[in-house]
């Protein structure tokens, strides 16, 4: 019995690593046909992508872009770990990163005050958001999916109403830019000077943390139980005594409040201001990377790394003279190979599991008869 | 069993195509690199980094692409263009631009409001190249600010707007709720107003705050201008780059409704030939003015820095007037343009 499961262990680690390997490969195939297809050479831009994106500045770029993915993908998949679909996640880190950043502008304590008010405000105001769609979905049964991509909308709206000159913002010289406040220099979060390279953001501490923090609630407490339970049958949570509607409420809360952390590298280490260049768009990446990392710990921080690199690699294909649409194909192909691909592993492995059940108890079933045989 | 060869077979088969894919670029990307290494040496090197849209929008970044041109086909070298996308993060500008200094090119232009906070960085970092910056302004010593009094351009967009409607109505459709389209909306509807102030504007935006892509959607400049064509307006301003041409396709399905393009003289843009006969006029943003200026000046070894506000009085805006379509009402235009250069009228620039 023992032989049996360190098998299927064994087996099923493999085919957990099958499934993104697959992926990888089939996107690549296809990026291949793409990049054939506009008449260019594929292996060029394989090879510039290798070199570019290895580079000392590159790494930098990618870490300090995967700082603000990873953060993305935990939100979403606290959602996804118990079947909520959280697509309010861009919503909910923009709202967060300007009312913080509002904040910000207006603190004038010393920064070992403010970067923590800063930070959980954006929290506070990411949960506050995201628990909108939390309530209305335990009280009046309305999907969450709908409620949060309004809810986006209704952020963005809030937004530009706010984001007005006279209102929280200012108007920057040349006329252009409107944004809030800049924080003082004093609530700007540590760097990581790396010389020419550029500097690494301090954020990527709090990301690390909030990894392990996701890693330990989820598989570690009696609450991830829980939380996994849910997602897994609400009826059979509810038979075991958990109170689905509170658990639905709290992890759409606990992902908004993770959804706030998202502008904040960006916020704290970068532009040190919201203006109407915030980066947008990002609570969506999120999805794709939760997808891509299985929702685990350590498969979205790689998912992060990847899209860091193609998001770094494909910028300089334009530069070498590829089409910059290759960025969004090898994005769009890589998550519907993902997709694809997990399903294919995992009706696989169902198969593999179900005939090896079969062939055991055919087992069982032929021993006793040959032994009546014999005798 | 079977099925693991199958899968195996897949799996090694795919791989070995990709293998094969990166085995043959080690070989071409040297090719790559040794060519990229001999070119150069005569004219200038441009590096122009677009705004979202590019070269093609038949707006805005056409007219920078235009200026561009000019100063290669005058002075010879080579243009690298990158462009934008709308889900760019400053990193990503940094990353452009800093892509064309360390490649040699020399000026770089950036195109549009956007790329304001990471030229002030990039331009740090090389200090010997000379950059550009349309629609904002830099402090930098290598830095040309480019900006243009588009809200005087629009108002006499709105004075032709006044004379020409026949309801009494006429729209507005801007991109994003910027400052920059604000000034182009405070100009057209005061130029309305101080022509026949019975008139009624309607204003749009297609997108607010963060969310920039009513620069880039035509279907919702195509939606915002049938919506104020079943209103009853008719004359239709779009400042939307290339959304605009949505709106200019709505207007052409409506007899005796009027466009107004904006940034380029949309009426001699092959793309949007087929709606020509609707474009009242265009509110041209001379942008290539801008930009081939700046090139010049690179050229000639004196390279513009500081705030070069290319103004009404200075032709950096103004009415194009292909299609003779405001011949007619030329004497109240020259009259407006007249009192914004000497000062009689001043034009707003925020609504």
């Amino acid at each position: 019995m023992n032989k049996l499961t360190a098998r299927i262990d064994k087996e099923r680690l493999l085919l957990g690593l099958a499934a993104p390997l697959l992926a990888l490969v089939a996107a690549i195939v296809v990026t291949t046909l793409v990049i054939l297809a506009t008449g260019k050479n594929p292996g060029a831009a394989f090879s510039d992508m290798l070199t570019y994106g290895t580079a000392s500045d590159s790494q930098v770029y990618i870490l300090n872009k995967a700082t603000t993915y990873y953060l993305a993908g935990v939100a979403v998949a606290i959602g996804f770990r118990m079947n909520l679909f959280n697509i309010g996640v861009d919503g909910q880190y923009r709202l967060a990163a300007f009312i913080a950043a509002v904040l910000g502008g207006a603190l004038t304590v010393p920064g070992w005050i403010a970067i923590p008010l800063i930070i959980l405000c954006a929290m506070a105001t990411g949960a506050l958001w995201a628990a909108i769609a939390g309530i209305l979905k335990v009280t009046r049964g309305v999907s969450e999916v709908i409620s949060t991509i309004m809810l986006n909308s209704i952020a963005t709206a809030v937004i530009a109403y706010l984001l007005q000159p006279g209102k929280l913002a200012e108007l920057q010289s040349g006329g252009t830019v409107v944004s809030t406040t800049p924080l003082p220099k004093d609530s700007y979060f540590f760097s990581i000077d790396t010389g020419p390279a550029g500097e690494l953001w301090g954020f990527i501490v709090i990301a690390a943390l909030v990894g392990v923090a996701y890693w330990f609630v989820l598989g570690r407490t009696r609450f991830g139980f829980d939380l996994r339970t849910v997602g897994q049958s609400e009826s059979a949570a509810a038979a075991s005594g958990v109170s689905v509607k509170k658990m639905v409420a709290t992890s759409m809360i606990i992902s908004g409040a993770v959804a706030g952390l998202i502008g904040m590298p960006t916020l704290l280490n970068d532009s040190h201001q919201f203006s109407n260049d915030f980066p947008a768009g990002i609570g969506f990446t999120g999805i794709a990377i939760a997808l891509l990392g299985r929702n685990h710990p350590v498969g979205i921080a790689l998912g992060a790394l990847l899209w860091g690199f193609l998001e770094r690699t494909t910028n300089h294909l334009e530069f070498e003279g590829y089409d910059k649409e290759i960025l969004g194909v090898i994005q769009g192909v890589i998550v519907l190979c993902v997709v694809i691909a997990y399903e294919v592993v995992r009706r696989y492995g169902l198969k593999r599991q179900q005939q090896r059940v079969g062939a055991e108890l055919a087992a069982q079933a032929a021993a006793p008869t040959e032994k009546q045989e014999v005798a | 069993m079977r099925r693991v060869a199958k899968l195996s077979a897949a799996c090694i088969a795919s791989a070995a195509l990709a293998l094969t894919a990166t085995a043959c670029g080690s070989t071409s990307s040297e090719e790559d690199s040794s060519s990229s290494t001999t070119d150069g040496g005569k004219g200038v090197k441009i590096g122009i980094a677009f705004d979202v849209g590019g070269r093609g929008d038949r707006s805005f970044n056409d007219s920078a692409a235009r200026g561009a041109d000019k100063a290669k086909e005058e002075f010879g070298g080579e243009i690298k263009e990158l462009t934008a996308k709308s889900s760019d993060t400053e990193a990503d500008r940094e990353q452009r631009l800093s892509d064309l200094a360390d490649a040699g090119y020399n000026p770089i232009v950036g195109v549009g409001f956007a790329y304001a906070a990471s030229i002030g960085k990039v331009s740090a970092k090389y200090p010997k190249v000379s950059f550009g910056i349309i629609d904002s302004v830099v402090d930098a010593k290598n830095v040309n600010s480019i900006t243009f009094t588009e809200e005087q351009g629009s108002y006499l967009a709105g004075v032709a707007a006044a004379l020409k409607t026949k309801k009494n109505h006429v729209g507005f459709v801007g991109g994003v709720d910027t400052p920059l389209i604000k000034k182009f909306e405070a100009g057209y509807a005061q130029g309305v107003k101080d022509t026949k102030p019975g008139v009624k504007v309607d204003v749009q935006y297609l997108s607010r705050g963060t969310d920039l892509s009513g620069f880039s959607s035509p279907d919702k400049g195509k939606e915002a201008a049938s919506g104020m064509l079943d209103n009853g307006a008719d004359v239709v301003y779009a400042a939307a780059g290339s959304s605009g041409n949505g709106a200019i396709e709505a207007v052409n399905g409506v007899k005796g409704a009027w466009a107004i393009g904006v940034d380029s003289d949309q009426y001699n843009i092959p793309g949007l030939a087929k709606y020509k006969s609707s474009i009242l006029t265009s509110m041209v943003k001379n942008v290539d003015v801008g930009v081939y200026d700046f090139v010049k000046s690179v050229h000639d070894g004196k390279p513009l820095t500081g705030v070069n506000n290319y103004s009404l009085a200075k032709d950096g805006v103004s009415l194009a007037t292909s299609g003779g379509f405001i011949d007619d009402i030329k004497p109240q235009l020259d009259a407006a343009k007249k009192k914004i250069v000497d000062g009689t009228i001043k034009v707003k620039t925020t609504p």
